[in-house]
């Protein structure tokens, strides 16, 4: 298994290299990052922008800017952001930690409620309960995750107007934390981030609770049909029994891998939720440094959510054979 | 004798289905006594499988069960599934058709034998995996002890087979229903598992129900036999009365589609042309004439009910007595 | 019929019992007629095509019109209300359906066309080819949309086919490895051996067995592919990477209104109540489909 393990991170070498380097190569040709600074009013010295084009290596044609990026990563250094006060490998694990914080609750959340609903309709399959949990499952995959978190802002802002005092708020509507607490001790610290964390955890858990929900429903309606769960009631074991240790022990093995694929995908795919929010996550990275033409943190971004979706998919790969005995790698 | 363990009379199964009404079992009443072994031969769909399924109360919830299956007298029909559990594996056991499908594949043979131990009786788990041991080595899996921790894609379909005997072994049942045991086998590996049955039958003294539509099987291993069609059955009688003296003429066009070594002359097989009705929105009259050489306006008319032909012998056709002495290639020719 | 029954030839006679052949497509319409939520999904998804097009053709304003009623609540005359400058909202949203639809059945035309080539081609010859094609999915499934959409909008110009193509593209790598592992458990299949074993060629085996068998998974595939693709298009288009100003697309309008939420609220729902209204009737005919080619599939009725 370590052996498998190894081969396939060794694969996926090539598949970051390849991808970083169409990414760069069409970031690279598709603007200027000096732009902002040609523009200003009054106008920027020329020898300033030509110091900047120097430290941003925009002397040298991409190609060989893509291989000075490449001896840089080497030496562990991301590369000069377009921002020069800003830090690349500091910026993009600053950025990560916040990402993660959404990603892991919202997905826990979203997690619970998934088995829970998609194993209940299961079990009470064309019940109100399923037809219920069918319908939610439904409505909450058509709708655009943008929108849901508009709406959840919207309604955190009207619930923290209901009681007519502007200074009190039960919802925080922006940001991942406060910029300035009145009292910095580590339990309002706490506080804070936690309340920051409601209204978008729960926007991103309610899109990813949608296919979950739907895929355990399926997974345990296939299980609940198999002729081992006949033979396990004809043994004579009591329906709970059946059900807890036969249908739902087996039927979950296919969402954990999900969960593991997913898992990666949300790394990149909650820039919508971030930036609706306001938070300065994986997502706004990627978004800013796509609009402004920061092509050497657009590719840190690139390694960082490219090797999380390599490693989840392998770690996806792995438990299916930790969990299903039929499955082996060598 | 009176010592009649299980009874089921007139036993009907419907399925609705966006099509229309499915009745796969169409009263169906058989007597199971004690230590004997019934024969139920019949094509795919002639309702052999339900009816089975339906005694336990294992039929998906849609299922429409009406009539009455007894057990020792007590109604089973009705029953919840918290109270059925009390007779499933205890008193009477299943083994089903398929062997690779029927082991959950994520827990290791032993772990499934003794949890049907456990499901009975109030042992420990050492207690529970020493009879699951026992169980292994009495249905002749080699390597027994190893076999234990062996998940159930590491045997051959064989090997699975006897362990899904050894779990219908397990609280020693009265009566042990076995769905198709060796369908999904190959021959060689057929004739080990008849014997791992034969062996479980013997370890327990339980009745057997023996479900095949393989008439080899039902001449090696019952002792009565009942030939099912569209869901009726439609000849019972000792295997001796249905195999030599067959009333109804689909027994005998099943007999006569069977090559047989004991043959005098040279004779052909003759097959019976056509294929069963659908079991939805069923016709009037007897399901069998479309394929029956001696069909006329009456079977069209009227279903054949089950006429007595002999001692313990019955047969449903309106034509049994041109049956008697006949051969299968007289009438199918 | 009876007089038949007593000859002893009764071949004619076999009809009456069995089930009436059915064609194979007949029995996959019958069965997605019998879906109602997925009958009535279709005909919504055909009204909102009709609506979008013929509504647009037929409404007193033009998207791009600007009327002298600005900020104004739905009325009779503007039935969706009015924007800040004085658009008429529901020649706006009724734009925004019709490149929002196009862009997405672009993208499932694309995206199925490219990745069923890609996944037949990887899955039938194996090996190396296989190898070489899956890495190419991992690295375009690597790819970040936001990305490309963005490198590409210069060379583009924003056009709502640039866009199209970028999902397309972007997503076709997913269907790539579905249809391949569908035509891997069909390679091994007796069928296709048989095939090969009578001399037929890669190319007749890959026409006459393998596509005819993989219709299944790939239309129900190409149907969930319009609602991935109108929920990647609105998102692209919401964050500015997609259809641009001038131009109107659903995300563009949720997008203009996020500001506006409390004081113009119809310009924030109608968009979405769209996008929603789309993506649920797509997913719904999705799923009526889905049962409709699984032959093991029988509904058993409540």
């Amino acid at each position: 298994m370590i052996a498998y393990a190894i081969r396939r991170l060794l694969i996926s070498i090539p598949v970051l290299i390849v991808s970083s380097f169409l990414v760069f190569a069409m970031i690279a040709n598709s603007g200027d990052p000096l732009e902002a600074l040609r523009v200003t009013n009054p106008p920027t010295p020329p020898e300033t922008i030509a110091l900047e084009a120097k430290r941003l290596y925009l002397d040298l044609p991409w190609y060989e800017r893509y291989w000075v990026w490449m001896n840089n990563l080497w030496h562990g250094e991301f590369g000069p952001s377009v921002n020069v006060r800003e830090n690349i490998n500091t910026e993009v694990w600053t950025r990560l930690g916040v990402t993660l914080r959404l990603v892991l609750v919202a997905m826990l959340l979203a997690l619970i409620l998934a088995i829970v609903a998609g194993v209940t309709a299961a079990v009470k399959q064309y019940s109100k309960t399923d037809y219920t949990v069918t319908f939610f499952g439904f409505l909450f995959l058509a709708t655009p995750t943008f929108w849901l978190a508009i709406l959840l802002k919207e309604a955190g802002i009207t619930l923290n107007q209901i009681d007519g005092d502007p200074e009190s708020r039960m919802f925080y509507t922006y940001g991942d934390r406060s910029v300035f607490l009145d009292d910095p001790t580590w339990w309002n610290k706490f506080t804070d981030v936690a309340g920051h964390m409601i209204l978008p955890t729960v926007s991103l858990a309610l899109i990813t609770f949608a296919s979950w929900s739907r895929f355990q429903r399926s997974s345990m309606l296939e299980v609940l049909g198999s002729d081992y769960i006949r033979l396990a009631r004809a043994k004579g074991l009591r329906w709970r029994k059946v059900l807890t240790k036969h249908a739902l022990r087996t039927a979950l093995i296919p969402l954990t891998t999900v969960t593991a694929i997913d898992f990666a995908g949300l790394i990149g795919g909650a820039v919508i939720t971030e930036t609706i929010f306001g938070w300065a996550g994986m997502g706004q990275y990627l978004i800013d440094s796509v609009t402004t033409r920061d092509v050497y943190a657009l590719m840190a971004w690139l390694l960082v959510a490219g090797a999380i979706v390599v490693l989840f998919n392998l770690i996806a790969d792995l438990l299916y054979g930790v969990l299903d005995p039929r499955i082996r790698h060598d | 004798m009176t010592d009649v363990l299980l009874e089921v009379e007139d036993l009907t199964v419907d399925f609705p289905t966006d099509d229309g009404v499915v009745t796969a079992v169409r009263g169906v009443s058989y007597t199971l006594r004690r230590g004997e072994s019934l024969g139920i031969v019949g094509e795919s769909g002639s309702g052999k499988s339900v009816t089975s399924l339906a005694v336990l109360g294992l039929l998906p919830r849609t299922a429409r069960v009406s009539g009455s299956v007894r057990f020792g007298g007590k109604e089973l029909l009705g029953r919840g599934d918290n109270e059925m559990s009390q007779f499933r594996g205890r008193k009477i056991a299943m083994i089903f058709q398929d062997p690779l499908a029927s082991l959950n594949p994520v827990y290791t043979v032993g772990n499934q034998i003794s949890e049907a131990v456990l499901a009975h009786n109030d042992v420990g788990k050492d207690v529970a995996n020493k009879r699951a041991l026992d169980l292994l080595e009495t249905v002749g899996i080699p390597h027994a002890k190893q076999r234990m921790d062996a998940y159930p894609h590491e045997l051959s379909g064989g090997m699975k087979q006897r362990v899904v005997i050894a779990i219908a072994m397990a609280n020693n049942p009265d009566v042990i229903i076995a769905d198709e045991p060796t369908t999904a086998l190959d021959v060689t590996v057929q004739a080990q598992v008849l014997e791992a049955l034969e062996t479980a039958r013997e370890a327990t003294g339980a009745a057997l129900v023996l479900i095949t539509h393989d008439l080899g099987v039902i001449a090696g291993h019952a002792d009565r036999v009942g030939v099912m069609y569209a869901g009726r059955l439609v000849e019972t009688g000792t295997v001796d009365d249905v195999f030599y003296k067959p009333r109804m003429p689909y027994t005998l066009g099943l007999l006569g589609s069977l090559p047989r070594i004991d043959a005098k002359t040279h004779e052909r097989l003759t097959p019976i042309s056509g294929a069963p009705p659908s079991l939805l929105n069923m016709p009037s009259g007897c399901p069998f004439r479309a394929r029956c050489p001696l069909a006329t306006e009456l079977c069209a008319e009227q279903e054949p009910q089950l006429f007595g032909v002999g001692q313990g012998h019955s047969a449903a056709c309106h034509f049994h007595e041109r049956l008697i002495d006949a051969q299968p290639r007289e009438i199918f020719n | 019929m009876t007089k038949q029954l007593e000859t002893v030839n009764k071949a004619d006679t076999v009809a009456e019992f069995t089930v009436k052949e059915r064609s194979q497509l007949r029995i996959i319409v019958t069965r997605f007629l019998r879906h109602r939520l997925a009958v009535a999904s279709l005909i919504t998804f055909l009204l909102l095509i009709v609506v979008a097009y013929g509504g647009a053709a037929l409404w007193k304003y033009a998207y791009t019109d600007i009327t002298p009623d600005n900020s104004q609540p739905p009325s009779l005359a503007h039935p969706f209300g009015t924007d800040g400058i004085g658009h008429d909202n529901l020649a706006q949203v009724l734009r925004g359906l019709q490149q929002s639809i196009k862009i997405a059945l672009m993208v499932a035309l694309i995206a199925t066309v490219i990745g069923t080539t890609w996944g037949a081609t990887a899955g039938y010859f194996g090996r190396r080819v296989d190898n070489l094609l899956m890495r190419l999915a991992d690295v375009v499934i690597i790819l970040p949309a936001i990305a490309v959409a963005a490198a590409l909008a210069s060379v583009g110009q924003g056009s709502w086919f640039t866009i199209a193509l970028i999902i397309g593209v972007l997503a076709s790598a997913s269907v790539s490895r579905v249809i391949r592992g569908v035509v891997l458990s069909l390679r091994e299949q007796d069928f296709i051996e048989a095939a090969r074993a009578l001399g037929a060629s890669d190319f007749r085996i890959i026409a006459r067995h393998l596509v005819p068998n993989t219709m299944g998974p790939l239309i129900v595939n190409a149907t969930i592919l319009v609602a991935v693709g109108i929920l990647a298009e609105t998102a692209l288009s919401f964050l500015g990477f997609g259809v641009r100003e001038p131009d109107v697309s659903l995300g563009l309008l949720i997008n203009q209104a996020e500001g506006a939420v409390r004081t113009r609220p119809w310009l924030f729902y109608s968009p979405g109540v769209f996008i929603i209204l789309i993506a649920l009737s797509i997913n719904f005919i999705g799923d009526g489909l889905r049962d409709a080619f699984d032959p093991r599939q029988t509904r058993v009725r409540q």
